[in-house]
């Protein structure tokens, strides 16, 4: 199941379309979705090789309308080849049990569509030997400790391919191929009984060109780390790095941007639509076409096209995003957000969310500080009542900064905001963007002020 | 299925090889306010095997048996291809077991109507509380099915059932929107989850109540904690640091965590012990078929053991513990806690309290997360502590520590041990992983607590 043939690709189509019969002689409705996934990753720990793991899984799932019911059942293993019929009926029979207690039918499955190509994948993933893996894993470790010897790094080269396919009874018989490599590292120096994590990583559905980036990225949080500080407790001014903004903001935002929370009324933002909520500096989109993103795709798991959506243009709140369930809910369209996770129903969740770049540089930001905050990671961020836009936790990787220079690591120290109250008046816009675990697209976001409190 | 298995062990050049199947059924409701989001039923079907050669591990993991041979050949491929070393595993006795639970009302039995019925009446009594805009429930159960084989001449089934519920109800006043949520889980046990009527009512009253509550403001307090946040501290605090895998390979670690360095005070026991019957963390064999045991992580404030694998204890020379676990058959087993809690001492709940001119009591948990050394963890329910009394309460709060010195910072331990059956343990990729953790109420000093300046 290396690479998928249009002749395998048709036989799974086949197959998934016989599940499909036997569940519309009992059902109105019905849609069978397939995906299969093979990923090999090469795992170092402290500085050696340590394991190297294959992985094959295959999920499908049956989603049926039966007396305007919907059922749902999903087998994880399923032999789609096997002459035995009695687990593809058992899957039926499943389906069908659930749906008697099922929460009625409010949408349609949808009919062919038009679709634009997205590219997500990339042959020469699979062609990536482990032996190139390997080698990729010790050059990151070897470069990023000439420049700290002393520290202890965790690698995983990882590479995969999926084959994700739908057929529903309106119509629609899809499917595409994904591939996915990734290279995180994180490092531990210990100094006595101080901690530094350092560590960060890169996901894309293409080889990257080198391990160069990713050295650089940690060899800098190594030298802004390199002594620790401290700041005393109060409202500071803040840098959130592209990693901090995803740290911090990214799940309260997301949350509240969520066709989902806006439907059921518990999204701060569900009646400020065309309203100027964030700083106008700010815009914001959900892009499942970005070409070769880990969170594209050609179609979302529910068969509608991936889009790009803005959420929010210039401060204002444009849109939210949404499954097929949830915007019949919210009498419109869905935006081609419906995702699985794992073996879950399909529910609204963001693709690759990609907010704009700004003119100010890094360094500019730092300049600019008499005395302030940078925030890099931050643990327990999503501990605090996120659906109101609360954050709140401990920099675990953050750094001070006296007359605009760094000046080193803060530790035990605690931020805590809302984003609709932060966001609402920002200072500055990074101008360089970088990818966040291949998920989210965003520059630094520098703050006017943040509440910060500090062990004494 | 044993001859399969053995059959497939034999005859290849590694050090140590295992195979293990499972077969998991979940059943999955979940409503989003009145909208019944989710009424699944997922079957789950598939295999791994693990190979050693020469210090280095290969893993493969697969649906379908066909060709098991060649995926075990696989597996040693990898492990030779890693391994460069000289490492052994020391050769542990073979188990030859069937462990199958016995519970009184085995929620795997419990017809799917009869599930919905009762998320359905805890569903409408939070809807009917006024200020209340929704509600989420989350309900999963499951049957895990293991079968475990080593080239040692292990072979041991064990089935596991597994429930969870998670009830949040949501309230809103203009755009100000509270939650309050209850966390519960057996070991399949469904009456765990019945008759909770009360409780749901006042969770959602709760949530209603939190609109009128104000923020806490951020600084140094002494906090008590709850039976069930302070297990969730003593899992992130200590428990997390004592899975020995994190030490191991790190010399520098080695000597911070070095066996007989004080952590707590006298008062301080910390335990964790797979081998008591009937919770969620229970376990009479780990995935590597060491079987269960009591380990005592601090004694009397001192640093007594840690959690092991096989690997990490014969690399330290210690025992292995039997604590190493897996989510599913997608992963290896690595260290992993099992019931973690602080053993009760002798204060009562009124005597934490009456020193304390101005702190916090925290109950309930949001969340928990450490990076080793510092941890933050939140609870849902928080009430300020003015002069020895219970005062107004607040909004959820963050609170983080230090485990260099939150632990000697525990002044005073209560005697009412509770265990929390709520929550899931995340490592890595591997979560959500059954565990349970516990305490008495605690009192801590300086503990930082976030908020607003």
């Amino acid at each position: 199941m290396d690479t998928y043939k249009d002749l395998d690709r048709e036989r799974l189509i086949d197959r998934l379309e016989d599940i499909l019969n036997l569940a519309l002689k009992r059902a109105e409705q019905a849609e069978v979705f397939s995906v299969s996934s093979r990923t090999t990753p090469v795992r170092f720990e402290a500085n050696e090789l340590k394991r190297v793991e294959t992985r094959e899984s295959s999920t499908t799932a049956l989603r049926i309308f039966r007396q305007g019911k919907i059922g749902f059942a999903v087998a994880v293993g399923l032999d789609l080849y096997s002459r035995n019929r009695d687990e593809l009926e058992k899957l039926v029979d499943t389906a069908v049990e659930t749906s008697q207690f099922g929460s009625v039918a409010n949408f349609e499955f949808p009919s062919s569509q038009n679709r634009t190509a997205v590219d997500v994948f990339d042959p020469t993933v699979r062609e990536t030997s482990l032996d190139k893996m390997v080698e990729m894993g010790k050059e990151l470790i070897l470069k990023i400790r000439e420049h700290t010897p002393q520290l202890l790094c965790d690698v995983t080269v990882n590479k995969g391919t999926n084959l994700v396919a739908l057929v529903n009874s309106q119509g629609v018989h899809a499917t595409y191929q994904k591939s996915s490599f990734s290279l995180s590292v994180e490092g531990t120096l210990v100094r006595d009984t101080d901690l530094l994590f350092v560590g960060d990583s890169q996901s894309s559905c293409r080889v990257p060109a080198g391990v160069e980036e990713l050295v650089s990225r940690v060899i800098r949080q190594l030298e802004m780390a390199r002594r620790n500080a401290s700041l005393s407790p109060g409202l500071w001014p803040v840098i959130f790095t592209p990693r901090g903004v995803a740290a911090a903001l990214l799940t309260p935002l997301a949350l509240g941007l969520s066709g989902r929370m806006a439907t059921q009324g518990t999204s701060p933002l569900r009646d400020k639509l065309g309203q100027q909520i964030f700083d106008k500096q700010l815009s914001i989109w959900d892009d499942a076409t970005i070409p070769y993103g880990i969170g594209s795709y050609p179609f979302d798991d529910e068969g509608i096209p991936g889009q790009c959506s803005t959420l929010v243009r210039d401060g204002t709140v444009c849109s939210f995003f949404y499954d097929l369930q949830t915007a019949a809910l919210a009498g419109v369209q869905s935006t081609g957000n419906g995702r699985r996770i794992g073996s879950a129903v399909p529910r609204p969740a963001v693709s690759s969310l990609v907010i704009n770049s700004g003119q100010v540089s890094f360094q500019q930001m730092v300049e600019d500080m008499k005395e302030g905050l940078i925030v890099e990671q931050v643990i327990g961020a999503e501990q605090g009542n996120v659906l109101n836009g609360d954050f709140g936790g401990n920099v675990l990787l953050g750094y001070k900064v006296e007359k605009g220079n760094v000046v080193g690591r803060v530790k035990n120290t605690m931020i805590s905001g809302n984003v609709y109250e932060l966001l609402r008046e920002i200072e500055g816009i990074g101008r360089e963007r970088v990818w966040v675990e291949g998920v989210l697209l965003t520059p630094a976001l520098y703050l006017p002020r943040i509440a910060v409190t500090t062990k004494e | 299925m044993r001859n399969l298995l053995s059959d497939s062990l034999k005859g290849h050049d590694a050090d140590y090889i295992e195979i293990h199947l499972e077969e998991t059924e979940v059943t999955t409701i979940a409503y989003s306010g009145k909208n019944l989001e989710e009424i699944s039923h997922t079957y789950n079907c598939g295999a791994n095997v693990r190979a050693l050669v020469r210090g280095g591990w290969g893993f493969v993991s697969f649906n379908g048996l066909d060709g098991l041979k060649e995926k075990v050949a696989l597996a040693v491929e990898e492990a030779r291809l890693t391994g460069k070393g000289s490492f052994e595993l020391p050769v542990a006795d073979p188990v030859v077991d069937t462990v199958i639970p016995r519970l009184k009302r085995d929620v795997t039995k419990m017809s799917l109507a009869v599930k919905k019925e009762i998320l359905d009446a805890y569903n409408e009594i939070m809807l009917t509380v006024p200020k209340i805009q929704s509600t989420r429930i989350n309900y999963q159960d499951g049957r895990r099915r293991t079968i475990f084989a080593n080239s040692e001449g292990s072979y041991i089934e064990q089935i596991k059932p597994d429930l969870t519920l998670q009830l949040v109800a949501v309230a809103r006043d203009g755009s100000d929107v509270q939650q309050a949520r209850l966390s519960l889980g057996s070991n399949g046990e469904f009456s765990e989850i019945e008759n909770l009527h009360a409780k749901v009512r006042e969770l959602a009253e709760r949530a209603v109540a939190l609109l009128a509550a104000p923020p806490v403001k951020g600084g140094e307090y002494t906090v008590v904690l709850d039976p069930i946040l302070a297990g969730v501290f003593v899992h992130e605090a200590f428990g997390h640091l004592s899975e020995a895998d994190f030490v191991y390979q790190n010399e520098s670690l080695k000597q911070i965590m070095v066996l007989g360095r004080r952590f707590g005070r006298r008062h301080l026991n910390i335990v964790d012990d797979a081998s008591i019957p009937g919770l969620r963390g229970s376990y009479k064999y780990d995935d590597e078929g060491t079987p269960s045991s009591r380990t005592y992580l601090i004694r009397e404030g001192i640093l007594e053991g840690r959690l092991h694998s096989r690997e990490t204890a014969a690399r330290m020379g210690e025992k292995p513990t039997g604590n190493a676990r897996a989510v599913s058959y997608l992963f290896p087993p690595i260290v992993r806690m099992s019931n973690t809690f602080i053993e009760p001492g002798e204060a009562s709940f009124e005597e934490l309290l009456s020193e304390i001119k101005e702190g916090i009591y925290v109950k309930n948990w949001y969340g928990g997360t450490t990076s080793l050394e510092m941890f933050t963890f939140s609870g849902g329910e928080a009430y300020m502590i003015r002069q020895g009394k219970l005062a107004e309460l607040l909004r959820p709060v963050v609170l983080t520590g230090n485990v260099f010195y939150t632990l000697e910072n525990i002044d005073a331990i209560g005697r009412d041990l509770q265990m929390n059956q709520g929550g899931g343990c995340g490592k890595g990729e591997q979560v959500p992983l059954p565990v349970s953790d516990g305490s008495p109420h605690i009192r801590l000093t300086r503990c930082v607590v976030g908020g607003r300046q």
